[in-house]
């Protein structure tokens, strides 16, 4: 499942790993901003983000396929926008439109796959960010899972009683009652999760079990992050 | 011998109406073991989840003194360890020593001694080599052990073990049995296993449509209501 993947990457010892989660959110917000406010003409400055962020990839040892290709699930949502805009006529505003989202969904990852999430979301908790939002991040996170696991269940039990040799229709059928009762087991999971979640102490926040100080390192890492940004959003 | 828990009139209604719990009379003694027993749906699950304010139906509840509300549920909740059937429910952190230490956590521990004891509990449960893997790539009686020690780690005086033994093959069952037989706390061990009630209770006591229809001792109640099905 994607998000073990994720959540074994964030594990990692490399020295992107050992940055400071706020230097590292920091640094996303800057690298988000420059990509979007870079005009669509500017094609060499999307490729140098790219190389910035196969740079970061390389530094914190994680395989820059592996980072495209769950990356590249959010391009069926912006390839419409740019579709719709490329029917406009604006052929190069689409190609940015796409390019800007895949970066930022790689940028994104490289964060998550660096840092375990008890350590974002603190820093995003150490930058006021409502308690509420961050614990609706925590929760679909953790939750993932859960309905993850419920629905492979699910389909192996379907596929042990033939579904693969149902028609169409009846596939459709099947997937409609499956999503359904995925959605009851699911709820029903997640309940008995917050259950024991409560039992041990659970007040609403998930306490990290291992806060790092910010360091000058931090604060180095940030900058460069800065300047490479600013380097190339002026520059290119 | 002060009383662990003290409970008089408990009854629970599930919001689609179904009357889980019908006036319940319970009593446990600080160290003292007690098995429930009782068919599917008897009530018993609901009946634990109200001894740390999981649920919360009519009647009086007192935990080591203390009378269940809002100002002691927390206080409660770290005397009173529930150890839920399945294990991948209790689970839920990336590790097992963060998860092990996500109670200390929450009852205030700094990082350190939340850690420190995590490991001594990971210890005392036999899973010290397994700090640093994820929870649901171990095997159903690891898992056991690690639940047992993120409820341990709280250092609770009540362990309340709901079916321990389901899902583990016999070896581990026993493992398990001799790890539960050493721990000091008070147990209330919902459980279907005849052998395990046995051997870890003195006390049984029986449900039947959210009532009590029998308590006392075990092995008299097991006979009494054909609790073996050899």
């Amino acid at each position: 499942m994607h998000h073990l993947v994720i959540d074994r990457w964030s594990r990692g010892s490399s020295s992107l790993h050992q940055r400071d989660p706020r230097a590292k959110l920091a640094a996303l917000l800057v690298f988000l901003i420059a990509l979007s406010t870079t005009p669509p003409a500017a094609q060499w400055a999307f490729a140098a983000y790219a190389v910035l962020l196969i740079l970061a990839a390389n530094r914190a040892q994680l395989p820059i396929l592996g980072l495209a290709g769950r990356a590249a699930l959010i391009l069926p949502f912006s390839a419409t926008f740019a579709l719709l805009t490329w029917w406009s006529g604006d052929s190069l505003r689409a190609l940015a439109l796409a390019e800007k989202s895949f970066l930022s969904g790689v940028a994104a990852l490289l964060l998550v796959g660096t840092t375990p999430l008890t350590g974002w979301t603190a820093a995003l908790e150490s930058w006021r960010v409502p308690r509420m939002l961050i614990l609706v991040i925590q929760f679909v996170y953790r939750y993932l899972f859960v309905v993850a696991e419920q629905a492979q269940r699910m389909r192996w039990a379907a596929v042990c009683r033939g579904s693969q040799k149902e028609s169409k229709t009846g596939g459709f059928r099947l997937a409609a009652g499956l999503i359904g009762v995925l959605f009851a087991r699911s709820w029903q999971r997640a309940d008995g999760i917050y259950h024991a979640m409560l039992s041990r102490g659970f007040r609403g926040r998930f306490v990290p079990a291992a806060p790092a100080p910010f360091r000058a390192s931090d604060a180095l890492f940030f900058s460069a992050c800065l300047a490479g940004c600013l380097a190339i959003r002026i520059l290119l | 011998m002060s009383r662990a828990i003290h409970i008089r009139g408990l009854r629970y209604q599930y919001p689609d109406g179904t009357q889980a719990l019908n006036g319940i009379d319970f009593h446990l003694e600080a160290g003292e073991s007690v098995a429930l027993f009782g068919a599917n749906g008897s009530g018993k699950t609901t009946f634990v989840l109200h001894l740390n304010g999981l649920l919360r139906g009519e009647g009086s509840i007192e935990i080591c003194g203390m009378p269940l509300g809002d100002a002691t549920l927390e206080q409660i909740r770290s005397k009173v360890g529930v150890v839920f059937q399945d294990s991948d429910e209790q689970l839920f952190m990336p590790t097992v020593l963060e998860d092990v230490a996500f109670g200390p956590l929450n009852l205030g521990l700094s990082p350190n001694d939340a850690l420190t004891r995590a490991r001594t509990v990971l210890k005392r449960v036999g899973m010290a080599h397994a700090l640093e893997r994820a929870p649901y790539h171990l095997s159903a009686g690891e898992k056991k052990r690690v639940a047992i020690a993120g409820v341990l780690a709280m250092d609770p005086e009540i362990l309340v073990l709901d079916e321990p033994t389901t899902f583990l093959d016999p070896p581990t069952r026993r493992d398990l049995l001799t790890l539960l037989r050493s721990l000091p706390q008070a147990k209330v061990v919902v459980t279907h296993d005849a052998n395990l009630a046995r051997a870890l209770t003195t006390r049984a006591v029986f449900f039947d449509q959210g009532r009590i229809a029998g308590e006392g001792d075990v092995i008299e109640l097991i006979q009494r209501f054909h609790w073996e099905y050899s």
